[in-house]
């Protein structure tokens, strides 16, 4: 969804002083923190919401909880899952787009059409044809997250230096080695901006689909924990999935950042 | 999406899509005649054409595509309100970049949607709940986008400007706004989408009203051709939604003489 967002900024990590810009973030934290305990501590019925510091000790008692470690593996698994089917989709469809003029002229408007329905509205239908256990949760997960990894890869596999193509060329090589030392190597760091934004749109999905299904994992358990107003528990098991996410998303990123590092030499 | 939308814009894109439409409507057709899928799964095409009429004038889908356009309005609007403030301050300073924006960004990895069981605790079942996640939701696509849009404004185009005795409010005018606007649009186009996105995918989940909470109801009732007559209806909304964005954002480009 958010391919132009974060990636064009120029400056990213700022140049001077890292350890002020990291103490100003870190008062930015503490002070939401603050304003939430006490918010949270005496201002809201503690039906409704959990200072972070109940949070927190609630962490253990939900983890305990019969059932939600289990929960919380599967719904790992079908992520992954999720991940790994979009990538095997995404990765030969990209790269079929971006290299054929052929096929960027007949697949990717296709791709574009599916890309602008709204996943949510074949949820029921995904349900209805592969039942409410993880099957259905990791297909939509790869509705959410195919499209991140074609988009990006296409794009920047066309976008190849055209003289880089043409000086491989002249120099005798050949198709496939134009590709494995020039295309290759140039759509890399685009590609893992790719599977970063797949993560994301992963995670969106797998979790949606969970939500969804209120009857079985995670989506159970944010039910019953909220219905049963045990909110410092439902506040623990949003964080640990929040958690989740901001790790899987680092992950990512540093590795963007390591595979696009050769490009500013 | 992004620029790699452009090839899908033109002719022969236009054609392969509506021969693709084609394709996949005869395919439904034909594979709903022949009596190859369980008609609860998927009912035939021509059934759902014709409920497609008797849905759009029935008071229901009056009420839950008002419900759903009202919370798409009002989650859109207070994002973009947000967004575009934050977004400009922060922007404004490359210390405040360095600052907040990663911390933005981090943000804007977790899938808000998980905190949606919060939300109906906070707001309730009713429109407040899809109101306040979908603003939360489209917040980040626009406040980064606004800094990302603000930070890259040429400063010798800003020198300059000054230098000729520009006044702050045509510093604003002819400088900065032109130059920030392409980003600035993409991302309040996406936060429009992502709302929209957003307040479906949440009424699915727990809601009392709107259109992504009736084709969840049909789909339990089994009733499917009028299921499948709502999502036809949905996709072609988020669509229009789409047409339109794109339509005021060619239109203030050419108002404000953006590139």
């Amino acid at each position: 969804m958010a391919a132009a967002a974060t990636s064009a900024l120029p400056v990213r990590e700022g140049p001077a002083r890292p350890v002020r810009l990291l103490r100003g973030r870190v008062v930015v934290i503490l002070v939401l923190l603050a304003v939430w305990e006490i918010g949270a501590r005496f201002f809201v019925s503690p039906h409704f919401a959990s200072p972070p510091s109940e949070m927190l000790l609630a962490l253990p008692s939900m983890l305990a909880t019969k059932g939600v470690p289990a929960a919380l593996a599967l719904s790992f698994g079908e992520l992954v899952a999720a991940f790994a089917v979009s990538v095997a989709i995404g990765l030969p469809l990209g790269l079929l787009i971006g290299l054929s003029g052929a096929s960027r002229r007949t697949l990717l408007p296709i791709v574009f059409l599916l890309y602008a329905i709204p996943q949510i509205t074949v949820l029921p239908l995904i349900i209805m044809l592969s039942g409410i256990g993880p099957a259905a949760k990791i297909v939509f997960g790869v509705t959410h997250a195919v499209f991140p990894i074609i988009f990006t890869l296409a794009a920047s596999v066309g976008e190849v230096d055209r003289t880089l193509v043409k000086f491989a060329r002249i120099t005798g090589a050949s198709s496939w080695q134009v590709f494995r030392y020039v295309t290759f190597p140039y759509a890399v760091p685009s590609f893992f901006n790719g599977m970063r934004l797949a993560m994301v749109g992963a995670i969106l999905g797998v979790l949606l689909a969970e939500l969804y299904v209120s009857s079985a994992g995670i989506g159970f358990y944010t039910r019953l924990f909220a219905d049963s107003f045990q909110t410092p528990k439902l506040f623990a098991l949003v964080f640990v999935l929040a958690a989740m996410a901001v790790v899987l998303n680092e992950i990512m990123r540093r590795a963007e950042i390591r595979f696009s590092r050769w490009r500013n030499g | 999406m992004n620029d790699a939308a452009a090839p899908a814009g033109n002719g022969q894109g236009r054609l392969v899509q509506l021969l693709f439409y084609v394709a996949v409507l005869a395919g439904w057709y034909a594979v709903t005649r022949a009596g190859l899928v369980n008609p609860i799964v998927l009912p035939p095409l021509d059934k759902v054409l014709a409920a497609i009429p008797g849905v759009v004038a029935s008071a229901q889908f009056g009420a839950d595509l008002a419900t759903t356009l009202f919370e798409v309005f009002c989650a859109f609007v207070l994002a973009a309100v947000a967004g575009l403030l934050v977004g400009y301050v922060v922007g404004r300073s490359p210390r405040r970049i360095a600052e907040y924006e990663p911390l933005l960004s981090a943000v804007y990895a977790v899938p808000l949607v998980l905190f949606f069981p919060l939300f109906v605790l906070f707001f309730g079942l009713g429109i407040a709940s899809k109101v306040a996640i979908g603003a939360a939701i489209a917040f980040f696509p626009i406040v980064l986008n606004t800094i990302a849009g603000f930070a890259n404004v040429n400063p010798v185009h800003l020198a300059a400007a000054r230098l000729m005795g520009a006044s702050p409010g045509q510093i604003m005018r002819h400088v900065m706004v032109p130059s920030a606007l392409p980003v600035v649009t993409t991302g309040l186009r996406m936060g429009l989408i992502v709302a929209l996105l957003g307040c479906l995918g949440t009424e699915t989940i727990a809601a009392t009203g709107g259109l992504g909470y009736r084709m969840v109801a049909l789909a339990e009732l089994m009733d499917t051709v009028e299921e499948y007559a709502y999502i036809v209806l949905i996709i072609v909304i988020a669509a229009l939604l789409n047409a339109l964005a794109g339509w005021a954002e060619a239109r203030a480009h050419r108002l404000m003489g953006a590139r």
